[in-house]
């Protein structure tokens, strides 16, 4: 069973066994508008906590993705390529951006959970 | 009164700051011998018209390339512009609008310059040109910066038939971010094997074609070799009239085309401004420096100019942005796309055809003075010639003649040990009697 847990840089992480599945939230794409493009890291590319790892570029912006733990690159969403506007469509699901080997799993716990999550978005809005 | 906005107090902190004495050791790399010592030397006041005269008669001291047969090439080239294109130019609509890229009040301007690009990626073979560079120097410099981003490496081979000047721009450019640059040694007559300098580390092989001495290289070989290495090509050109008439680089394989576009519509104007031509793939367009223009539709469905891509350049990325230069040769793109339209595809393959004869004339000629000796095989509209003895010698006693001879290849490479070499070039201005009076006056010379 996946845990997801939340960062204030509104990315989500989908934590399957030592596996992080990256991505950003339903807020952040709404508020970045239309995604037209996302720049992937190299797989094998060993990232710390907080390190900028992708761009997701919109019609109006372009924004760095930070990794919410550290780890390292196994797997990226190279469907992003053809259909970047999965990220508005399926933030959560299918317009994910990356899939990291968790280096130090103490580091989730430093994240949001759902609810801390939402009670975040009321206290920013 | 003049406006000193740093004070003896602000100087005296910036020069303690980054540890120097005084303002005269930031120039302590100047030989002592050729620094000045004292101020020069002017009259307090002259009338404008003494002014006028006194200029004009150093002016005639210079021998213009245009007041005589010239030969000079190796980067840039005179041709003839016609008085059509100065005068569009000078269009108050295009003069007068310097950058305004807004889409509302610049819809002309956009237009020109998406068809720039559309003339550039016609002429190079590929997908997508920007909206020019500063000129085919700096616009390969960014190229080399380019494949780095896009193959994550951080070496770049130069040909050594990239012209020297492009190489040194590569080099500074390069050694700002800590990349490796190999530069071969110079190859006269396009012998050098560059695939064998492919490596895993390297990002991009830089060649130039017609390379600096001339020689027209086939770069299909090069191009499947680096596909295979995953490193990409840049192609060079400085004469951009050879696109009229041989293979384009994107035909033969180049992943990025980077070359000097002034020999259309642009003078010789002291070296420039010039404008740097720039395309590549479309799967590379991300990465791709400068300014681009596209094609949309308003929102009554009109046709209409923007610019696109934006969010890859400074105003929106700041320091992450895809390159520093977040600008074009605007009004020198603008003269290249006035002569391209005036020429047609007809007309430059025509003026294409007119350089290539006006050349391989001149070739039969030179080869016909004792003592002299055509190096190159194949050509566009310049070679190198040996000479008998040192070709700068030579380049001076032709010009007290009265003729541009060309290039000594010791002005740009001067410890190669080919002091007897001479890059020459002949474009549709040199006439008959241009072509025949340079071989007799070699010949006299000699």
């Amino acid at each position: 069973m996946s845990i997801v847990r939340y960062s204030k840089d509104h990315e989500y992480i989908r934590v399957d066994g030592d596996i992080a599945t990256v991505g950003i939230t339903n807020y952040a794409q709404e508020q970045l508008g239309d995604v037209v493009f996302v720049d992937l890291p190299a797989i094998g590319k060993t990232v710390a906590a907080g390190a900028e790892t992708a761009v997701v570029e919109s019609v109006k912006a372009a924004s760095e993705i930070y990794a919410p733990v550290a780890g390292t690159i196994v797997e990226v969403n190279s469907a992003l390529a053809a259909t970047p506007d999965m990220v508005n469509a399926d933030p959560m699901g299918k317009g994910w951006f990356l899939k990291l080997k968790i280096a130090n799993k103490a580091e989730v716990d430093k994240l949001m959970s759902e609810a801390e999550y939402t009670d975040y978005l009321a206290s920013i809005s | 009164m003049r406006y000193l906005p740093h004070s003896d107090a602000d100087r005296a902190a910036m020069l303690a700051h980054i540890g120097v004495a005084s303002v005269d050791d930031l120039f302590a790399s100047i030989p002592a011998a050729k620094r000045l010592k004292k101020l020069v030397d002017l009259p307090l006041a002259r009338s404008e018209i003494e002014v006028e005269r006194e200029l004009a008669r150093l002016a005639a001291e210079n021998t213009s390339a245009g007041s005589v047969p010239s030969f000079v090439g190796a980067g840039a080239y005179r041709h003839h512009v016609p008085a059509t294109v100065d005068h569009l130019i000078q269009r108050s609509e295009f003069l007068t609008s310097y950058t305004p890229y807004q889409p509302e009040i610049a819809q002309g301007t956009l237009q020109v310059l998406f068809e720039f690009q559309t003339q550039v990626a016609a002429l190079t073979g590929m997908d997508v040109a920007n909206a020019s560079m500063y000129d085919g120097s700096t616009g390969t410099g960014e190229a080399v910066l380019m494949a780095h981003r896009i193959t994550r490496r951080r070496k770049a081979v130069l040909s050594g038939g990239l012209h020297r000047h492009y190489a040194d721009v590569v080099r500074t450019l390069s050694g700002m971010a800590g990349d490796e640059v190999v530069t071969l040694p110079a190859d006269m007559t396009a012998g050098e094997n560059l695939i064998k300098a492919l490596d895993p580390t390297v990002s991009c092989i830089v060649v130039q074609t017609p390379d600096v001495f001339g020689n027209l290289r086939d770069l299909s070989k090069l191009a499947e070799a680096c596909k295979a290495n995953g490193s990409l090509l840049i192609a060079v050109f400085t004469e951009a009239v050879s696109l009229g008439l041989v293979e384009s680089p994107g035909a033969m394989g180049a992943d990025i085309v980077v070359g000097e576009g002034q020999s259309i519509g642009n003078g010789l104007n002291f070296g420039g401004p010039y404008v740097g031509l720039f395309a590549t793939r479309q799967q590379y367009i991300r990465q791709m420096p400068g300014r681009l223009c596209g094609e949309t539709v308003d929102a009554s469905g009109q046709r209409g100019f923007v610019l696109t891509l934006s969010t890859r350049e400074q105003h929106i990325r700041r320091e992450k942005a895809t390159s520093n230069i977040c600008t074009n040769s605007g009004l020198c793109a603008l003269a290249f796309t006035i002569h391209m339209t005036l020429l047609g595809e007809a007309g430059l393959t025509r003026l294409a055809e007119l350089n290539h004869a006006h050349a391989v004339d001149l070739a039969e000629r030179l080869e016909g003075v004792p003592g002299v000796e055509v190096l190159t095989r194949a050509f566009f509209n310049e070679f190198t010639v040996r000479l008998p003895g040192r070709a700068d010698r030579i380049v001076e006693k032709l010009a007290r003649r009265g003729i541009l001879a060309g290039v000594p290849v010791s002005r740009l490479l001067p410890r190669a040990g080919l002091d007897d070499c001479l890059i020459v070039a002949a474009t549709e201005v040199t006439t008959e009697a241009d072509r025949a009076g340079f071989a007799t006056k070699l010949k006299e010379v000699l």
